[in-house]
């Protein structure tokens, strides 16, 4: 079995940057594939770059970039003719891993017996063009879905056969601020194998690097040459200038403290009043991993199944118990999940929910921004709270799931 | 054990919902094999006598006949679920509800005095308690088998109340709002067709009606945003679910601004 990069399988090379050239794309297909792996990648659909089961190199979305802004997103045609010139789409590596719809189980029964059978047996899937803040993301999830007690077998098994080549960032997006939570723009882990794209006319080529012995093994078999300090240091000062283009940024904040000592802000009418509770926010999020169990029958009664389908703390419904729901108020959801998203999921999980890869803001119909809505907060935070606190963050009280 | 039995009811409505349960041709000898169909004029002219376990009920109240004829279909029936825009929130034809009956009726038919109406269209909440509300213009497919298959083992359907919304994203359509800045009624509609004009690059028309927790003030915003005159919002807003309270909000934030 190949190994994938989940934590815990040991790092053995010290990996030599090399240089591929872009003709190099089409045997590192064909050596995924030959190797089991589906691969997933982006592509141009319906004037978007989405994430997509990819059958060859040339579907990759050469000459495209995309201009991203708080509820805009229109692709466009590049100067050049760089494959991952764009930054984050309308979906994430979430759709693969963690899918929309997943079987649990399914269970036949008969006038003797009832028959259950699993999840089943998950696709492999080589993940192409991962940038650095989703390849946080997947250790964010992988955390939730696959480090707990119970873990997730759809998402184990799809994680633990995925092959991860991250591309590093040397163009952000208007709405990216992935820098600003320390989550890229460059690949630090979390990968098999990494890439940076440099294109200077027709010289398209990649800076590329293993992360794991699979890594090293899969770019052993592409033609190369060893990559000289040049290349070397135009790929880093790309990488290391992206930081700086970033269109946006999270406030330089202590977030958790933030959102616990924000919970009766007036803000959360402001956001109310304008948000649609639709979920975009939650669907589009790469660390965003709640589902509803769904337990179906068909017409005979003799066949169940049950399914893990996304939910979202905007959805009413999320909250339902005997009694009713608890987060009624557009407030209160949209409290809760920037509340659990920056403050909360330190305490659960021991790190930020968010990887500032700006999708929450781009995809959400009427452009709320999480930086811009925990910049408000950070304004309207009552002094004499701060000075009250005295530096304690979170009682469980003040985590605050009650409807106000 | 005997079959239940199940009832089907048409009051003022196309016959799409029925049609609906005529279209489910793969699952209709298994349904078929689990209820006896007891009375569906549109698919039998065999009427057996009630009480009826499920009855499902298409359409909306536009005549005082009707009204008086649901409450009929009410006693003889266990359960009773709502099919449809026009049995859950009355239909496109409660666009009388905001319009003089007495002027159509004058102007339209050459016999007026042959007509006899009541002012409104009303939704069968209006008139008797209601079991479940299946929303739809038509009603879809899947849904509707998923209503009657949880009726009969006495489980909860699924049947979310989210925001279209999510099933595009679930689907993996791409925004038409966010990628392309088509106007869209998805963030404050109800689930339950699969997204399927966002598939096709449409925006969503909002056949299934409200979600559960709408925003009709900034819904108007957003679609201002797109480059709807308040006249083409009031529009949007005044189709298949005219009259269930979301969207006549919708209209009226939109019709605000004006003098009349």
């Amino acid at each position: 079995m190949q190994q994938g990069s989940n934590p815990g399988v040991v790092t053995v090379c010290a990996p030599e940057p090399v240089v591929i050239g872009v003709d190099a794309l089409p045997a590192l297909f064909s050596a995924l594939r030959a190797w089991g792996y589906t691969v997933v990648g982006p592509t141009v659909r319906d004037g978007a770059i989405v994430l997509s089961e990819l059958e060859s190199a040339a579907e990759l979305p050469y000459g495209w970039g995309v201009e991203t802004e708080a509820g805009q997103y229109r692709v466009r045609r590049r100067s050049d003719t760089a494959a991952f010139g764009h930054s984050a789409g309308p979906q994430s590596w979430k759709n693969f891993l963690h899918p929309p719809r997943a079987r649990m189980w399914s269970a036949d029964r008969t006038a003797d017996a009832v028959t259950v059978s699993g999840a089943g047996e998950q696709p492999r899937y080589a993940l192409l063009g991962v940038r650095p803040c989703d390849v946080r993301a997947i250790g964010v999830l992988d955390r939730v879905l696959s480090h707990g007690q119970h873990a997730d077998a759809v998402y184990s098994g799809r994680r633990d056969g995925a092959f991860v080549i991250a591309v590093e960032c040397t163009e952000p997006g208007a709405t990216c601020f992935c820098a600003s939570m320390g989550c890229g723009p460059d690949a630090q882990s979390g990968y098999d194998l990494a890439l940076t794209e440099l294109v200077d006319g027709d010289d398209h080529r990649f800076v590329a690097r293993s992360g794991t012995e699979a890594g090293a093994r899969l770019l052993a078999q592409l033609p190369q040459r060893p990559a000289d300090d040049a290349t070397v240091h135009k790929a880093q000062a790309a990488v290391k200038r992206a930081a700086t283009e970033m269109g946006r940024a999270m406030p330089e904040v202590d977030l958790p403290r933030l959102m616990t000592e924000s919970r009766e802000s007036p803000h959360w009418d402001d956001v109310a009043s304008r948000c649609l509770t639709c979920g975009n926010c939650t669907m589009v999020c790469p660390t965003c991993f709640c589902t509803a169990t769904e337990d179906v029958t068909d017409l005979t009664g003799d066949h169940a199944e049950r399914w893990s389908v996304w939910d979202s703390c905007f959805s009413l419904d999320f909250t339902g118990m005997h009694g009713g729901e608890v987060r009624v108020s557009g407030q209160s959801r949209y409290r809760q999940w920037i509340s659990h998203k920056l403050g909360t999921w330190h305490e659960q999980f021991g790190s930020s929910g968010c990887v500032g890869c700006g999708r929450c803001i781009v995809w959400c119909p009427v452009g709320i921004d999480i930086t811009q809505e925990a910049a408000a907060l950070a304004a309207l935070r009552p002094p004499s709270v701060l000075d009250a606190a005295g530096g304690e963050t979170a009682d469980a009280e003040a985590v605050g799931i009650k409807e106000d | 054990m005997d079959a239940p039995t199940l009832a089907v009811w048409k009051f003022a409505s196309c016959d799409g919902c029925q049609l609906t349960l005529l279209d489910c041709e793969d699952e209709l000898l298994a349904l078929a094999g689990r209820v006896r169909v007891a009375h569906f004029l549109e698919a039998s002219r065999e009427v057996l006598p009630g009480p009826y376990d499920v009855s499902l009920v298409e359409g909306s109240i536009t005549t005082a006949e009707d009204a008086e004829r649901i409450r009929r279909v009410r006693e003889d029936s266990r359960t009773l679920v709502t099919i449809g825009a026009c049995a859950t929130s009355g239909g496109v034809q409660a666009l009388r509800n905001f319009a003089d009956v007495e002027e159509f009726r004058s102007v339209v038919y050459a016999h007026p005095e042959y007509i006899s109406t009541l002012a409104t269209s009303t939704p069968i909440s209006a008139h008797v308690d209601v079991d479940f509300e299946l929303r739809g213009c038509p009603v879809d497919r899947r849904q509707l088998l998923e209503v009657i298959t949880a009726l009969l083992v006495g489980r909860k359907p699924n049947i979310p109340a989210h925001s279209v919304c999510f099933e595009c994203k679930q689907r993996g359509n791409v925004c038409v709002v966010v990628a392309h800045g088509a106007a869209c009624l998805g963030p404050v509609t109800h689930a339950g067709c699969g997204a399927l004009c966002p598939a096709h690059n449409r925006g969503c028309y909002g056949c299934f009606g409200p979600m559960d927790t709408p925003n009709p003030q900034a819904q108007a915003g957003l679609l201002r945003a797109t480059g709807m005159s308040d006249d083409d919002i009031q529009r949007a807003a005044r189709t298949f679910n005219v009259s269930a309270p979301t969207f006549i909000e919708l209209s009226r934030v939109a019709t605000r601004g004006k003098a009349s």
